[in-house]
């Protein structure tokens, strides 16, 4: 037996509490007015509640019960907040390079908790499978928990109750009852009623012996309505999973350098990069700031190609300018949908050395200027006529090795070391000399070439990072619609006002979902300027 | 709505969210779908030598292929240059070739580290480590043995020695 009949002779299915006709609650104890049913959803039956037979119905039934989605959410609020007990794993503070180094961090560092931590997949948290399988299941009973709701309490809506039943009435919070002087007219009664909650904004509906008004009921679809920005702002996290949706990246550019955007057909040149400060008249008050400066803005200036031979990676690029402008801190470069930040800088790197090559037994005639590109040196340079230098040796960042070797620990010129060998053709001399750690070493203690320093090339290397993010205006679109649908719900509301002559009685019932102060004024202003012989009572549910 | 039209807007709904699931479970535990991988092709890619032409990976299909990624700070590489040059003498007429891949280094760097160790197999120069990132290299030495076909037969992270060469060289010849 899936449905029950109410005494009007209304069938209705099983689950719902208030007869979907007359309004009549269908229990025997709801007679007890402080059991009368929640008005959250009209009374109607859940429609999952109604069909249970086939496996479908089940899983569907399963995800329907707000019980289950707030379980999901707990479990998820847990399991997000024991991520934050150990480190993710882009925040490991030493470099791990392979899975293997990963789980040896945590074990490590954390003991048996960090084994334990690593294994559920705590360090990668929001990819884990089963973090990522509780996401969906929260959506899935999202979507299930609204359609099912939405469906019958719209349908209760647009069909409204004007004929309540008397415990429907009876039953609602605010409730009067009055005898009507023998001499009343009734139709005339319910006519001035209705006028006058017309004048506060009501919208009317009329039947012979019973008038209903109602206002604020799309408050009532807040709720779905942010429901269904939570889903596409879920669907936009989705997204970025898809290939070519969503990209992070960083490089390092050097001023000067042109280089590959990784994944992507372009390649950016940095040709400046410049560091603002605020001046002492910009600053509102005199700050202690001990010779100190504050930064105003982070700026490179920068050149975006587009490279016409990607198909093959490392081939010699055919560039073609796509953009030129400054990238400062908030405002990128933006190229279609990829967006290039400006988010790193290294200031004052080493990026050339500058000598004087000087003819020491000439009382150091001045030969002519050399310089040394650290990210790039010239095997061979002409210095002046008949003379050459070349670069036998270079090691970027010197150390000396255990084997008693000269070698480099890095490749980035840190500590450059570089060995020369000087060349004049027309005499056949030949000189090593040796730069390191700002001085130079020489071959033969009374040679003829010597090194006079010059300032070196100072760069700035700006760090860049290179987002593509496709998913952003649906996750914000996502976003606005969830508000929308808050404030739907939380700056309106749904009130209903009814009044019913019954055999020489008026029966005055109200409900509102929420703001009931405002609600029981409306109803005090309408007793008192129709004079109703009725107190209302305002019940308080247990 | 009658109890079949329910039935099938259940099982659409239902199967949309499946959809959703494993498309999730399926990146989450794919997480780079564009890393090398073992059994996959080895990405083409073309560089400049050092002291030579511009060479493209796919120039030495049909030779199998060691292609070992290296920088002159490695100490292991170091130790593993002679070994690799050893094994490239015996195998190179049998169809192999080693490619030495430098990340990022001068070609004055690069250069009298290969003269020092003796390489004669092609070195390419990686000036902005792009094909390093690309191959998603992270510790080095890094060596990748390539069949023939363009499929990557293993990757070995760390110092290889001779007969470690020499075997995993043997399962990359052209039949």
């Amino acid at each position: 037996m899936d449905q029950r009949k109410c005494e009007c002779g209304h069938t209705n299915p099983v689950g719902t509490l208030l007869c979907e006709s007359c309004g009549k609650p269908l229990n025997v104890e709801v007679y007890e007015q402080t059991a009368f049913p929640d008005m959250r959803y009209e009374g109607m039956a859940r429609r999952s509640q109604t069909y249970t037979k086939k496996w479908i119905d089940r899983i569907w039934n399963y995800f329907s019960s707000v019980k289950i989605a707030i379980g999901i959410i707990i479990v998820i609020l847990v399991a997000s907040a024991v991520g934050t007990i150990f480190p993710q794993q882009q925040y490991i503070p030493v470099p791990v390079p392979t899975e293997a180094d990963v789980a040896r961090f945590y074990t490590d560092t954390y003991g048996v908790l960090g084994t334990v931590y690593y294994g559920l997949g705590f360090h990668n948290l929001y990819s884990s499978w089963w973090f990522v399988t509780l996401l969906v299941l929260l959506g899935t009973s999202l979507v299930i928990c609204s359609l099912d709701r939405v469906i019958p309490l719209y349908k209760a809506l647009s069909k409204p109750r004007l004929n309540q039943h008397k415990s429907f009435l009876k039953g609602q919070k605010l409730f009067a009852e009055g005898e009507l002087a023998p001499d009343v007219d009734q139709a005339e009664l319910l006519d001035s009623s209705a006028l006058a909650l017309k004048k506060k904004g009501y919208r009317i509906f009329r039947a012979e012996r019973a008038i209903m008004a109602e206002k604020g009921r799309f408050s009532r679809w807040g709720p779905y309505v942010n429901h269904i920005g939570l889903i596409l702002f879920l669907i936009g996290v989705l997204m970025r999973n898809i290939p070519g949706f969503y990209m992070d990246e960083f490089v390092w550019v050097r001023e000067g350098q042109t280089v590959a955007i990784p994944d992507t057909p372009y390649y950016i040149k940095s040709e400046n990069y410049h560091t603002e400060y605020w001046s002492e008249e910009e600053m509102p008050a005199k700050l202690e700031l001990n010779g100190g400066v504050i930064p105003k803005s982070f700026q490179t200036d920068a050149i975006l190609y587009v490279n016409k031979n990607a198909e093959v990676p490392g081939k010699k690029p055919d560039l073609i300018e796509v953009q030129k402008g400054p990238i400062i801190v908030n405002h990128p470069m933006m190229e279609g949908d990829l967006a290039i930040y400006q988010s790193g800088v290294q200031e004052m790197q080493l990026g050339a050395l500058n000598f004087v090559l000087v003819d020491v037994k000439q009382g150091n005639k001045e030969l002519g200027p050399i310089k040394i590109d650290l990210y790039n040196p010239a095997a061979e340079q002409e210095i002046a006529a008949g003379i050459k230098v070349r670069v036998l040796d270079y090691f970027p960042d010197f150390v000396m090795g255990k084997d008693g070797k000269p070698a480099t620990q890095t490749n980035l010129p840190k500590n450059p070391m570089v060995a020369l060998e000087i060349a004049d053709e027309s005499t056949n001399q030949n000189e090593k000399l040796v730069y390191l750690q700002g001085s130079v070493l020489t071959q033969k203690s009374d040679g003829r070439f010597g090194l006079v320093f010059k300032k070196p090339d100072l760069i700035d290397i700006s760090g860049l990072n290179v987002r593509i993010d496709k998913a952003v205006p649906l996750i914000y679109f996502g976003a606005f619609i969830f508000m929308i649908g808050v404030v739907m719900g939380f700056f309106w509301q749904h009130r209903r006002v009814w009044v019913q002559t019954q055999e020489g009685t008026v029966l005055l019932a109200a409900h509102t979902n929420k703001n009931w102060f405002g609600l029981r004024r409306e109803v005090d202003g309408l007793v008192e300027q129709l004079k109703l012989p009725v107190t209302v009572e305002e019940k308080t549910k247990a | 709505m009658n109890k079949t039209n329910r039935t099938y807007v259940r099982v659409a709904v239902l199967g949309l969210l499946l959809v959703a699931l494993v498309f999730a479970l399926y990146s989450s535990f794919v997480k780079d779908p564009n890393a090398v991988k073992v059994g996959g092709d080895a990405p083409n890619f073309s560089l400049e030598q050092l002291n030579g032409p511009e060479l493209a990976l796919d120039d030495l299909k049909g030779k199998g292929v060691v292609l070992n990624f290296w920088g002159t700070w490695c100490e292991p590489c170091k130790k593993e240059m002679p070994a690799l040059q050893e094994q490239y003498n015996k195998f190179k007429d049998k169809g192999l070739v080693v490619v030495g891949v430098n990340i990022g280094e001068a070609p004055v760097a690069v250069e009298p580290f290969v003269k020092q160790f003796g390489v004669d197999f092609p070195i390419l120069l990686d000036r902005q480590s792009q094909i390093t990132k690309l191959y998603r290299i992270g510790p080095i030495p890094t060596t990748f043995f390539i069949a023939p076909d363009g499929e990557v037969k293993e990757i070995f992270i760390g110092q290889l020695n001779e007969a470690m060469i020499a075997d995993k060289m043997s399962k990359i010849l052209p039949k």
